[in-house]
């Protein structure tokens, strides 16, 4: 095997994150603002009212400018599996390359056909064609989420596939499997409503500054009253689903949620923490608090975890050490096996080059007894396997207090709307425009949990991210990192700058505009 | 039905999608062609503004292409996608960078507050449609000249060459090969827009965008004939039974001669196109795009399936002959391939709503009063 040059993987892991954050500052977006403008172009089909179609196409300009960032930042997350991560691209490409291919043949093709009539179209195809070209640009948008979550949710839990020693790479074995992941449901489900959420923030954040500065007072109401229906409905959802998500990490991920909870010492009866400090200084198996403080509830994370609360939850020591009496299987025992996995890997490839055929058969028996260790054969040590504790603590914690702040304020925002006294409730809409700003820390941190929580995995548990880079130059990633870098950041400030400024014209700006 | 299918056949369908993907982008890279056009073509905002909204309603289908064409690659020939993307690190590097660029600019170009000003986008546009094909046709020379790589036992990519893929752009055949499909967009791109545009009351705009077919076709004839003479001189790489891989006298001649199909494709395609290019600039003919795209593609398929059938390594190497890739060595699974193909049955559907859309929103052409009066860019 090549030589690992862990520079290399972290400006990989680097530039893989920038690009990624910078997707996913525009992609929530749009899976949202897709359905609510279908949503409020349904209204105008309906009732036939002008203003719900200039309401309508306001929301579409803003929907169309985001949109184009969100492609264009997109485009190098796939092809970058290849230029940086190709080991993993050929060790898992059998199976993480179909999932991408269905949904160009799917979803993109719905977005960018339809896009097009959604923008275009409204003089050029019949009223109701158009409706269906705009709900279908929302439908492509999700199904396009389905099939990227399916592979992310496969790397987070690796199933429907083997090991093939005489290709080294994993290979399909179950398409359905793949698709029907628990994990990749779990973050399907929780990812697109999240993003119904963040939409619904986006419009109740705008309306909330037009009736704050006085301006299209009734856009902004009937804004209002959709979203935040919308984002009520979207964030029980995510509640509910990222209950889910949370119980498949307990079960699949066992690392990932005893890092996310600061918890080091297994528990019977565990507690969740609500919120708390992290001791930086702890590492596994020393004598310090986890925390500086902490405020817990009892028994909570049992129950959330394993949907019992008297059961137990292993800590981060249990899992690199192991604990007998909780038959809980150590890091440090797998690496053994994973070890012994690799050399016999290597066996096996060195006899089948020699066509020695009885020792490639001997060295495959030998690989098969301990091939689901493989990957933790590349491990250094075992506290390798340890996410960084802080870092997945604050960002689930921070993800999870947000995602409670986010009803009450649709709660808040819906009943004064109903009551027909919103425009008056001036310490209500200032919360109203901060909340977009909230929203898009609590899309981040999520997937922050999501990606650092995983590590050192790039396939949890059979191969370490250190493994899977393109044997690269560190210089070759750094330099394409600060392009991408100022790129996106320069094309960030200039999305912002035009938002802003569509925002400030307003819908009736747009329809001046447009009849000039 | 699928199911029954034996791992080689499958291996043959998965090119021939993937070449039928790669060769319709070659077509969509009209809108390329036409980024390239505008400073040249429009004198004055109204053309300017008619060039850009005719463009801008397709650009996503040419990029959405090119995502299909490399998210099939990486589903039925992960191998290629890991030692060509991983290898030729800067030319894919910078051909995704200039399509970057491009999917802000129509959209960002003329809304107030674009930070920007609208000529750089529309120099981004113009990077876009010159830079980015050059190198995807530098990119898919290699399939003929070869590149600098091997591969260890595990199959992990060492690229030979410090300029890791750029070093394509400077083989003759391969600048050729940009160069042709840079005029070949830009012939496209022309006809396209003779196609969509209402030019009532656009003084000259036609006519211009006329004389660029022909122009553009006799820049591209040149780097055209040189491809094909070398393609039929030069020695090729050839797989025998065994996997071994050797250098071949007139490997891509024989492959043409083998394969009368792939022959008549190229020769058909060539032909459709030069009718195309005559139609539109003797006989005044708007539909010249529809000939010159068949032509394009049936060409982009020619040379596909060149590079990959008729025991020949589509991507070569020319540091490691027994490192090149063919469609045996480089495909996913049997299991992989055969679901796959199942999933391409919905191809059709797709392509059949995408004309359908097209013809819908293209039933009348483009005005600038439509322009002026509704959402454009």
């Amino acid at each position: 095997m090549i030589d690992v040059d862990l520079s290399l993987v972290n400006w990989s892991r680097a530039q893989f994150a920038l690009t990624a954050m910078y997707h996913w500052i525009f992609v929530p977006l749009t899976l949202g603002l897709s359905v609510l403008c279908a949503m409020f172009e349904s209204i105008y089909v309906r009732t036939g009212e002008e203003k719900w179609k200039v309401l309508t196409r306001f929301w579409m300009t803003l929907f169309g400018i985001n949109f184009a960032i969100g492609v264009a930042t997109g485009i190098i997350l796939e092809f970058e599996f290849g230029t940086n991560w190709s080991n993993y691209s050929w060790m898992v490409g059998d199976i993480f390359g179909a999932p991408l291919a269905v949904e160009g043949i799917f979803a993109f093709f719905l977005e960018a056909t339809f896009f097009a009539v959604m923008f275009f179209g409204w003089e050029r195809v019949s009223k109701k064609f158009h409706l269906f070209s705009t709900w279908m640009v929302a439908f492509g948008s999700n199904l396009s989420a389905l099939w990227i979550l399916v592979a992310n949710a496969w790397m987070q839990y690796p199933t429907g596939m083997a090991f093939n020693p005489e290709t080294a790479r994993f290979e399909m074995e179950n398409f359905w499997a793949v698709l029907f992941s628990p994990v990749a449901m779990s973050k399907f489900t929780h990812a697109t409503s999240s993003g119904f959420v963040l939409a619904s923030l986006f419009v109740v954040a705008i309306s909330s500054w037009y009736l704050l500065k006085n301006r299209h007072i009734e856009l902004a109401k009937k804004s209002i009253m959709v979203a935040s229906v919308f984002g009520l409905l979207a964030s029980a959802y995510v509640g509910f689903t990222g209950d889910e998500a949370a119980f498949e990490d307990a079960q699949k991920q066992p690392m990932k949620l005893a890092a996310f909870e600061g918890l080091y010492k297994g528990q019977q009866s565990a507690d969740l923490v609500v919120l708390g400090m992290i001791n930086t200084e702890k590492e596994p198996d020393d004598d310090q608090s986890p925390f500086h403080y902490a405020i817990k509830i009892p028994g909570l994370l049992s129950l959330l975890a394993n949907r019992d609360p008297d059961s137990f939850v292993p800590g981060i020591d249990d899992l690199v050490y192991g604990n007998s009496t909780q038959k809980v299987m150590g890091v440090a025992e797998k690496m053994k096996l994973g070890q012994q996995a690799v050399a016999n890997l290597a066996s096996f490839k060195q006899a089948r080059q020699e066509k020695d055929d009885a020792a490639a058969s001997a060295a495959l028996t030998q690989f098969s007894t301990n091939k689901e260790f493989l990957g933790y054969g590349y491990l250094s040590k075992p506290e390798e396997a340890v996410p960084s504790v802080s870092i997945a603590f604050y960002s689930f914690h921070i993800m999870v207090i947000l995602g409670t702040f986010f009803p009450a304020l649709f709660l808040a925002f819906l009943y004064f709307t109903i009551k027909g006294t919103i425009a008056k409730q001036r310490w209500l809409l200032p919360f109203g425009l901060l909340s977009f700003f909230l929203g898009h820390v609590a899309q981040q941190t999520g997937w922050i949990l999501a990606e650092v929580g995983r590590q050192p995995w790039a396939i949890q548990g059979l191969l370490p991210v250190k493994m899977a880079t393109t044997n690269l130059g560190a210089g070759n990633v750094q330099a394409t990192f600060f392009m991408f870098l100022a790129v996106f950041t320069l094309l960030l400030l200039a999305e912002i700058k035009i938002m802003v400024k569509q925002i400030a014209i307003g819908p009736e700006g747009l329809q001046n505009d447009l009849k000039s | 039905m699928i199911s029954n299918l034996d791992y080689g056949t499958l291996q043959h369908i998965w090119w021939i999608l993937c070449s039928v993907v790669g060769s319709l982008f070659l077509f969509l890279t009209f809108v390329q062609g036409g980024n390239t056009l505008l400073w040249q073509m429009a004198k004055n905002d109204a053309e300017n503004a008619l060039i850009i909204n005719s463009l801008g309603r397709k650009w996503e289908l040419t990029f959405t292409t090119l995502v299909l064409f490399g998210g099939a690659l990486f589903a039925a020939f992960p191998k290629f996608y890991a030692t060509s993307f991983g290898g030729a690190y800067w030319v894919w590097m910078l051909i995704l960078f200039t399509f970057i660029l491009q999917a802000v600019s129509f959209e960002f170009r003329k809304k107030p507050g674009n930070l920007l000003g609208a000529k750089t986008y529309e120099f981004f546009l113009l990077i876009n449609g010159t830079v980015g094909v050059l190198l995807i046709g530098a990119a898919v020379g290699t399939f003929f000249t070869g590149s600098n790589f091997s591969l260890n036992a595990y199959n992990q990519v060492t690229w030979t060459h410090p300029l890791r893929g750029l070093e394509a752009a400077f083989s003759l055949f391969n600048l050729s090969m940009g160069l042709f499909l840079v005029f070949n967009a830009r012939v496209l791109g022309a006809m396209y827009l003779l196609n969509n545009i209402d030019f009532t009351a656009m003084n000259g705009f036609e006519a211009r965008l006329r004389k660029a077919v022909w122009i553009n076709f006799l820049c591209a004839l040149p780097f055209l004939l040189y491809l094909l003479v070398s393609l039929l001189m030069m020695q090729g790489f050839s797989v025998d039974a065994t996997g071994v891989v050797s250098m071949v006298a007139n490997k891509y001649l024989q492959n043409l001669l083998a394969m009368p199909m792939v022959l008549c494709l190229l020769l058909v395609g060539l032909i459709l196109v030069v009718l195309a290019v005559f139609g539109t600039v003797f006989k005044a003919g708007t539909k010249g795009i529809w000939l010159a795209g068949l032509g394009t593609v049936f060409v982009g398929l020619a040379l596909f399936f060149t590079a990959g059938f008729n025991h020949t390594p589509f991507y070569p190497s020319k540091a490691d002959l027994q490192s090149s890739l063919t469609i045996i060595n480089a495909s996913s699974s049997r299991y992989t391939l055969m679901a796959m193909t199942y999933v391409a049955l919905g191809i059709p559907f797709v392509l059949a709503y995408v004309a359908y859309v097209w013809s819908q929103m293209d039933s009348r052409k483009l005005t600038a009063h439509e322009i002026a009066t509704e959402e454009g860019y």
